[in-house]
């Protein structure tokens, strides 16, 4: 006993490095999928090389992706929002308004990060404030949301946007490279810093692991909640921007189902539907695989609902393998 | 006894319906006519008969998304039978539907039970896929009513003792839900489930098999809802009843059913889709637009929430003697 | 009672025979090739340390749990549970050391389920199972409503629930996981009335307790565990105090509480007239520096909640607080922290380790502000800050970045100290500090806390273990029902006062 007691043991931080671990993650396995149906799409089509094209194809994920960043934090914190399509129905509800009132541009944008935000307080409060699930919390207002906008619009749309709004939607920042490229790039990166670098991150993480233990920890579990509740809030409004720019119109039932098609991209991305573990670059590579999936699917004349099949067999398959793999390797259902 | 009457979930509900009722027949006395009630339970109740098996599900701290989309696939597979051979008699495509439904609940059972993913992802996977096999099966197309036989169509819609089948048949699953529910060891290993897995084991029952059998019944009931929706609506398309789960799991909600589990009853769930049915019927007649009713219904849910939360509250460990005889 | 345990020993067979069994969880050995007989009409008490294995032992009885080696026999025949029905179905009940049930459902229906007794169509004959239940209940001298719903009741209710529970079913072998931890002493006496007429009914009795006074009180048999095996066994009156602490610890009480003297200096923190709606009321005491100051009660008296509103965690109704003669006010865990009170939890999984974070990670959680700059993470600082607090605590473990759920308990409850230690707190509550920790983990974790109060701080431990209690602290607070109802000094201080304090039983002229 004593003898243990003088000769205090010295523990490696690592035992292996950070590098050698990176080889076997999940992201690795994503960037492999994702070579593969690249080379499947450039083989099946002669079209999908063309950079203006990829870059086309960019369109079918970038709105919904910038919501998965937000969604990923959300759901490794252990809650989820399925109020975002809802949340982009309201706010491009709101533009629109404000677009009869004769807004301009900048009004625009205000007005629908205003909405995002004001939503994701609200559901924000619902779930910290009277700490309620979030899964039927966000059912809710993901009706009462939608509802408001079909309150206010009917069998209605708003149109007329001006010309300079089309810019977030239509518009190229460089090149082959359009503006909304360019942001979700920089909303990736923002978030990958927020989660991997930043202390509000680590916290992410242990409210995820152990809400209770992350509470006895002294951490304002309730309040990095809401924050995220704001955050998912505020990239929905974005969305609502650069979606409503593309359309050009709004309407009640825009982005609809949308929620589900996000949550698949962030449990895609390895992001644990359990909370506590996931990564932003998973995310983003499993927004790019959907994306090229839906394209060549596209290119090669699939109808998108089928494509559908393929992007839920590919959500529970992602899930299943390493759970197979680990069962047939005999380590049993630990 | 009048203590525990208030602060029984349903009864709040029950109320709750029976003011909006008067409500509405304060200015329409015609609303609350017993064939308008009639006309509305019916209008409900395939609402009510999936939120029953919904419940189940939800009883055992699983969640089923797929509900509406089993529905439709199995309610397209008994349309294109009925219109390619219209000799196979409606029972037997009644039974296939239910166990086509069973089959597909069961595959969500499976992925639950064997491979522990978690059932929000399982069904959230299967939700699209159901809805994209309905797709490969119809090739997109309609099936209309000129191409369903005459007994298929007037199944649900016939009449028995003044009350259209498809009440009967609602009013059937109510209450074999009812014994099911209160009276069957099945029943009640949902409820111990889903209020205690831990302590569920230490009881000899095992978590992973109730869950698949509610999964499975979910199944079934959506199988059977799925031919009852095109035959009272004599068409089948892939879009029929497209986010149509998130109306059952609101019923749920409504109701009292606790998304965490182990709480809930078959009248709770019963009242909540009622309250749903209602609403959506009492609109038109106050002269609001129809436009109102999600909105409307989103609220219901939060406010059913947030009053359940209360209702719930968590056990709180008492120490004091005095607390404890006042409590 | 008298025994003539030579012959009573060749005149049984025993009923069931344990011989080789094994089970391992990651980073713990907790069962080590156990062999054990149980005899009809015969209670067998299992006695070791908590962390010895016994509840294992109880969960592979009762089929929660597969043995990973050895046989069990059962009336000869080598049986194997697969799940908790087969357990059941063999004759083998328990009443379990945590209140396994349902808090929605009734009591009929917490004492019957799975095997309710059925009307035909083989549904639940719910007037015959409330019938039954309370029949059960007004055996074991419980006065509660078959009708009322668990979440209504009190823990020691909940307890006896749980005993009429493990009497519904036609058992031939009775295991009782330490059943009188939360019952007051009448229940206790009414037990023990049960166990007597169980024993005379022929049923084998497996008891399981770290509470002498009882063992000696019932047993026929003892069988004493430590680091998952059975070290020594026998007939109960053939033995005594000291032969059972020598078996339990392997050695003797004063070298596991190295309690050194230390100077205990002015107050630091003054608790008065604190109390809460349900949970305690008006609590009064005084810490100071450099002193240990030790809490005991039975379970449920009050003094977790306690700690959990001097950490912010529970709000107190009412009462004041003064940190080093200054007012203070606690609302958040994150106050408490900053005015310098850390709290180890006694629910380690639950509460104080963070599993699937890797160790560092947990040790520096509480401590991000000191390694981060701007918001930003400092890794290298951070593996620095673990790395200082993981080598006074002596942890062992394969590296800083393993996931903390592989360590064993002793090294998880390192690790949650390391983390609090991080902080440089005034003031550290430690809540069960040694529960389900092992022997030399325990003796480290006593030997830091005595170094930590000499180095001037002040700590305050609460323990269910007497032993613990008399070796480690300066004062004793002694609590019932939520009120602190002793304040004794260390000098004099002996195991009966304490119990008779916490039980609520006037001293004996």
């Amino acid at each position: 006993m004593s003898s243990a007691k003088r000769t205090p043991m010295v523990i490696p931080d690592r035992l292996e490095s950070r590098f050698a671990a990176g080889l076997k993650s999940w992201e690795m396995l994503l960037i492999a999928v994702a070579l593969a149906v690249f080379a499947v799409n450039a083989l099946a089509s002669p079209h999908f090389l063309n950079p203006w094209n990829l870059s086309d194809a960019t369109f079918n994920f970038t709105e919904k992706a910038m919501i998965a960043m937000a969604m990923a934090l959300l759901i490794i914190a252990g809650e989820i929002d399925l109020s975002v399509a809802a949340i982009i129905a309201l706010a491009s509800t709101a533009m629109g308004l404000a677009l009869q009132f004769g807004a301009d541009t900048p009004v625009l944008v205000l007005t629908g990060l205003a909405t995002g935000l004001l939503c994701g307080a609200f559901n924000g409060l619902l779930v910290s404030g009277f700490a309620l699930p979030s899964i039927v919390v966000t059912i809710g207002t993901m009706s009462l949301f939608r509802g408001i906008a079909y309150i206010i619009l009917g069998d209605q749309a708003f149109t007329g946007y001006p010309s300079e709004f089309a810019y977030f939607g239509q518009g190229y920042a460089w090149w082959v490279f359009s503006f909304e490229l360019a942001l979700f790039a920089a909303i990736a990166l923002a978030f990958g810093i927020l989660l991997h670098a930043t202390s509000f991150g680590r916290l992410v993480y242990a409210i995820g692991n152990n809400p209770t233990g992350a509470l006895f920890s002294g951490i304002r579990v309730a309040r990095v909640k809401f924050i995220l509740f704001l955050l998912t809030g505020l990239m929905s409004g974005i969305a609502a921007i650069c979606l409503t720019s593309r359309l050009g119109s709004t309407r009640p039932s825009i982005a609809l189902g949308w929620e589900l098609e996000v949550v698949t991209m962030v449990v895609l991305g390895g992001v644990s539907i359990l909370g506590g573990s996931g990564s932003i670059l998973g995310v983003v590579i499993a927004a790019f695989i959907m994306g090229m999936v839906t394209f060549g699917f596209g290119l090669v004349n699939v109808p998108g609902i089928v494509m559908s099949i393929f992007i839920g067999l590919l959500l529970i398959a992602v899930i299943a393998a390493p759970i197979l793999w680990r069962r047939l390797r005999g380590e049993g259902f630990a | 006894m009048m203590a525990r009457l208030l602060k029984s979930r349903e009864a709040l509900l029950a109320g709750a319906i029976a003011l909006l009722l008067a409500l509405v027949s304060w200015r329409f006395p015609g609303f609350v006519a017993p064939e308008n009630l009639a006309r509305i339970f019916n209008d409900t109740a395939i609402l009510i008969i999936l939120a029953l098996g919904q419940t189940a599900v939800i009883l055992t701290r699983c969640i089923d998304l797929s509900m509406a989309a089993n529905l439709a696939l199995c309610g397209m597979v008994a349309a294109m039978l009925n219109a390619a051979a219209p000799g196979i008699p409606v029972g037997a495509l009644l039974a296939l539907a239910i166990l086509t439904g069973a089959a597909l609940g069961a595959i969500n059972g499976a992925l639950v039970w064997q491979l522990g993913i978690p059932p929000i992802v399982v069904t959230l996977g299967t939700l699209t896929i159901y809805r994209g096999l309905i797709f490969v099966l119809s090739g997109g197309e309609w099936v209309n009513a000129h191409q369903m036989s005459e007994p298929f169509k007037d199944f649900a819609r016939a009449e028995l003792l003044g009350l259209p089948v498809l009440s009967w048949i609602a009013f059937l699953v109510v209450a074999a839900m009812a014994v099911l529910m209160t009276r069957a060891p099945l029943g009640r290993a949902f409820y111990a489930v889903g209020g205690n897995p831990t302590a569920a084991i230490y009881a000899g029952i095992d978590v992973g098999r109730t869950r698949f059998a509610a999964f499975t019944l979910a199944g079934a009931i959506a199988g059977l809802s799925g031919y009852l929706w095109v035959s009272r609506y004599a068409v089948a398309y892939v879009d029929i009843a497209a986010g149509f789960e998130l109306d059952i799991i609101a019923a749920c909600v409504i109701g009292g059913i606790s998304i965490a589990g182990g709480i809930g009853s078959v009248g709770g769930a019963v009242l909540g889709a009622l309250f749903l049915g209602l609403i959506k019927n009492a609109l038109p007649v106050v002269n609001v637009s129809p436009f109102w009713q999600l909105a409307i219904s989103g609220t219901a849910i939060i406010i059913a929430v947030v009053a359940n939360a209360r209702a719930e509250g968590r056990a709180r460990r008492i120490i004091l003697r005095k607390a404890e005889v006042l409590a | 009672m008298l025994h003539a345990p030579s012959t009573s020993i060749r005149a049984k067979t025993p009923l069931l025979t344990l011989s080789g069994i094994s089970k391992g969880f990651p980073g713990v050995r907790a069962l080590a090739g156990v062999a054990l007989e149980i005899f009809p009409g015969e209670v067998t008490a299992l006695i070791g340390e908590n962390g010895a294995g016994k509840s294992t032992l109880v969960k592979i009885l009762t089929g929660i749990y597969q043995p990973d080696a050895g046989t069990i026999r059962l009336g000869g025949a080598e049986v194997s549970f697969r799940a908790a029905h087969d357990a059941a179905a063999a004759g083998i009940t328990a009443i379990h050391q945590e209140t396994v049930l349902f808090d929605e459902l009734s009591v009929a229906e917490n004492i019957f389920l799975g095997h309710a007794p059925r009307s035909r169509f083989g549904l639940i004959d719910w007037p015959a199972m409330r019938r039954n239940a309370a029949a059960l209940l007004d055996r074991i001298g419980a006065r509660i409503a078959p009708e009322t719903r668990l979440r209504d009741l009190g823990l020691a209710s909940r307890h006896l629930v749980a005993i009429a529970r493990a009497l519904s079913v036609e058992a031939r072998i009775v295991i009782m996981d330490e059943p009188t931890a939360s019952l007051s002493h009448k229940e206790i006496a009414e037990l023990y009335e049960l166990i007597e007429r169980l024993k005379a009914e022929g049923k084998a009795i497996l008891f399981i307790s770290h509470k002498f006074e009882e063992i000696f009180r019932i047993s026929d048999r003892y069988c004493v565990f430590r680091d998952g095996e059975c070290v020594g066994g026998g007939m109960t009156a053939e033995t005594d105090h000291n032969e059972l602490v020598r078996l339990m610890v392997g050695r003797s009480v004063d070298q596991i509480f190295p309690k050194t003297a230390a100077e205990i200096g002015a107050p630091v923190l003054s608790v008065s007239g604190y109390s809460h709606p349900t949970e305690f009321e008006d609590i009064g005491f005084e810490l100071r520096r450099g002193e240990i100051l030790g809490f005991y009660g039975l379970i449920g008296a009050g003094r977790s909640e306690i700690m959990q509103a001097l950490f912010g965690i529970t709000r107190a109704s009412s009462g004041t607080l003064r940190i080093d003669g200054k007012a203070a006010r606690i609302r958040t865990p994150a106050e408490a922290i900053a005015q310098g009170i850390v709290y180890v939890p006694e629910e380690r999984g639950q509460q104080g380790t963070i599993a699937g974070l890797p160790i560092f990670q947990n040790i520096t959680l509480p401590s991000l502000a000191k390694t981060s700059r701007a918001g930003f993470i400092r890794l290298a600082e951070e593996f620095a800050l673990a790395r200082e607090y993981t080598a006074r605590l002596n942890l062992r473990a394969a590296a800083l970045d393993r996931d903390v759920g592989t360590l064993s308990g002793g090294n998880q409850q390192k690790v949650v100290i390391a983390k609090w230690l991080a902080t440089r707190p005034k003031i550290i509550i430690l809540d069960e500090p040694t529960k389900g920790v092992d022997i030399g983990s325990k003796a480290a974790i006593h030997a830091f806390m005595s170094e930590l109060a000499a180095r001037g701080l002040s700590i305050i431990m609460v323990s269910s273990e007497i032993p613990e209690i008399l070796g480690m602290s300066d004062r004793v607070i002694v609590m019932r029902e939520g009120r602190i109802v002793a304040s004794l000094p260390r000098e004099g201080l002996g195991a009966e006062m304490l119990v008779r304090a916490a039980a609520g039983i006037r001293e004996a002229a």
